[in-house]
């Protein structure tokens, strides 16, 4: 069916298996983000040293494309150099915002090109996206907390030019 | 997977003296197709309604025909929509039982209409003394209940926290009913107002409206009504309800969107500062001050949602034609009908009432795969899109409750006059379809 393209199998195991969840000391930075129109929530730790994000933690609560992606998310990170972890989110912005016309590149994004076929469901980006938004501003935080302070709060979501979904 | 017309219908035979099959035809959205093909299964009418081609048209007439501003010019065509948009009112008036026309005051939706009374009140304070009885501060209580939608919650927070007031609310039990044993420590002397739902959004609970006014009563409290998922379902007597405010919404009856109700009792309306301030609320003008029109003109400022009023005159027409009763009879059975055929699911967990008592055509529940473990609404609801089913996931505005139950969401299937049993027999089958897939 046509959902197979969104819910890849690599995406389910993800799901299934999530990578470096539950929450970890140390750490230098922790937010709590949520997407108020469908109740997704996460709880995310990052801890940096020397320009490298050395461990990323979470506990998060939603459907299996947010979940997987914070999965995914977090291997992916994890070990690179912070510079090169916020192109990545940079890549995989742009991957989601691109309505299906991107099929993303595998050798930078690895498993999260598997993310494609959910940019075709505007409703679903924000859950792909959360857990990543999560991991940028709890990072600028780690980074410099003095500048973050003045920050979106962490309950306005992603600030993201998404089309909203669900009104109440 | 295939749908066939045929297996959509059904349903006729559960209520007698309405033809579900005939009613549909009415809807021209319900003939639509989805995704190649399938036909279109809407079951989230809790939402908002699909639309009857009377009202379709009577909007369309309205501005092909007559359209002008209202309450202003003496030309024919001022005449004829201020007419129009008058005429709405006695029919609304007639619909909600009301017996004077002037209790009726239209407003954009619930939303509004509940924040009208909930600004109102704070308003009082710089009003004179026959604004009293609404009048709000330090010591006083808001009460209400665990299962409001946020729009009967947050405008009342948001009054507490203007006037220094304090919220209070009445909690749920594990079936999703009011916790009434303690009601009279809930609502107490010191309660100003009391607002709950009549039925709720989310766990389609229809509650004992009776019992809850007569208590505020007691203590000299305002009572408000949300009806907004009670009027588009049930014959509604707002006399025989007892309250003193009632909302409700347009869009959730057949009529469009952009359209509600504020009903309330003549004599309170009388003496209640207005919200929002602008032209046709006034009554005399200068640049020092104004003094106010009467209800309901005072709660109307600026030009209203003309044509949207006109096709809620067309809906309650429609409606009336079928007869509430009617139409109460038939959800009644389609809800019990789905009450049966979810328990036939397996790992299905209704959050609500288990039974068809007191409880209308909004279900909702969390499926669990065959290892046990909940499938996100999210996931739910996104396989049931894939075979042309439309449900809500999510909080539903009513977060409170979903954390009351420990879920961070909720699928719910609502329905509406023209939802059949072979609807409700499709979603049974596309639930299975999602367990499936997520057991794989």
């Amino acid at each position: 069916m046509k959902l197979d393209s969104m819910y890849q199998e690599i995406i389910l195991d993800h799901y299934r298996n999530p990578l470096h969840r539950g929450l970890r000391d140390p750490f230098d930075a922790e937010v709590h983000h949520v997407n108020p129109t469908c109740g997704d929530e996460v709880t995310l730790r990052v801890k940096v040293a020397d320009g490298v994000v050395e461990d990323v933690s979470y506990e998060s609560e939603g459907c299996s494309i947010s979940q997987a992606s914070a999965s995914v998310m977090s291997d992916l990170v994890i070990g690179k150099k912070i510079d090169e972890a916020l192109e990545l989110e940079r890549e995989f912005l742009a991957l989601m915002q691109s309505r299906g016309t991107a099929e993303g590149n595998e050798d930078v994004l690895e498993d999260a090109v598997a993310f494609a076929g959910v940019s075709k469901y505007p409703a679903r980006v924000k859950c792909a996206l959360l857990s990543w938004m999560a991991w940028k501003d709890a990072t600028a935080k780690a980074v410099d907390p003095a500048a973050a302070t003045g920050a979106a709060p962490a309950s306005a979501g992603a600030p993201l030019d998404v089309p909203e979904q669900e009104k109440p | 997977m295939t749908l066939t017309e045929s297996r959509l219908g059904g349903g006729a035979d559960l209520a007698a003296g309405f033809d579900v099959e005939q009613v549909r035809k009415d809807f021209p959205i319900l003939a639509r197709t989805v995704h190649d093909d399938l036909p279109l299964v809407y079951l989230d009418s809790a939402a908002t309604s699909q639309k009857p081609l009377a009202v379709l048209d009577a909007e369309r007439a309205y501005y092909e025909l007559h359209n002008a501003n209202v309450h202003r010019g003496i030309h024919v065509l001022a005449e004829e929509a201020t007419g129009l948009y008058e005429a709405t009112r006695d029919k609304v008036a007639a619909f909600i039982g009301a017996t004077d026309r002037r209790e009726v005051v239209f407003t954009k939706n619930s939303t509004e209409a509940l924040n009208l009374v909930a600004y109102a009140m704070s308003n009082a304070e710089t009003t004179g003394a026959e604004a009293q009885r609404f009048r709000i501060g330090p010591g006083d209580e808001i009460v209400v209940t665990e299962m409001e939608h946020h729009s009967n919650l947050v405008p009342w927070q948001m009054l507490a926290r203007r006037t220094g007031a304090t919220l209070r609310w009445i909690g749920l039990t594990d079936d999703g009913r009011l916790n009434l044993d303690n009601l009279d420590a809930v609502i107490t002397d010191r309660a100003k107002v009391v607002s709950m739902v009549h039925q709720s959004n989310i766990l389609g609970t229809v509650n004992p409206v009776a019992r809850i006014v007569a208590r505020a009563r007691e203590v000299g409290a305002l009572t408000v009504l949300d009806g907004s998922q009670s009027v588009p379902h049930m014959p509604i007597d707002v006399a025989a309800l007892g309250v003193d405010f009632l909302a409700f919404t347009g869009h959730k009856m057949c009529a469009p969107t952009g359209v509600g109700v504020l009903w309330g009792r003549y004599d309170l309306l009388e003496v209640m500062p207005p919200f929002l301030g602008g032209g046709e609320m006034i009554e005399i003008v200068t640049m020092e001050g104004s003094t106010y029109a009467a209800p309901p003109h005072r709660f109307e400022a600026g030009t209203p949602m003309i044509s949207q009023v006109v096709g809620l005159g067309a809906a309650v027409d429609y409606l009336t034609a079928l007869g509430m009763p009617a139409i109460a009879a038939h959800e009644h059975a389609v809800t019990g009908y789905a009450l049966d055929a979810l328990a036939t699911v397996p790992g299905t967990r209704i959050i609500g009432p288990p039974t068809d008592i007191d409880r209308g055509g909004a279900i909702s529940f969390v499926l669990h795969d065959e290892a046990g473990r909940a499938i996100h609404p999210h996931d739910v609801g996104q396989l049931l899109d894939e075979r042309g089913i439309a449900v809500r996931v999510g909080h539903h505005c009513a977060r409170p409750v979903c954390l009351r139950f420990g879920v961070p969401a909720t699928t719910r299937a609502s329905f509406h006059l023209y939802t059949t049993t072979g609807e409700v027999d499709a979603l049974v089958e596309g639930l299975h379809g999602v367990r499936r897939f997520f057991s794989r």
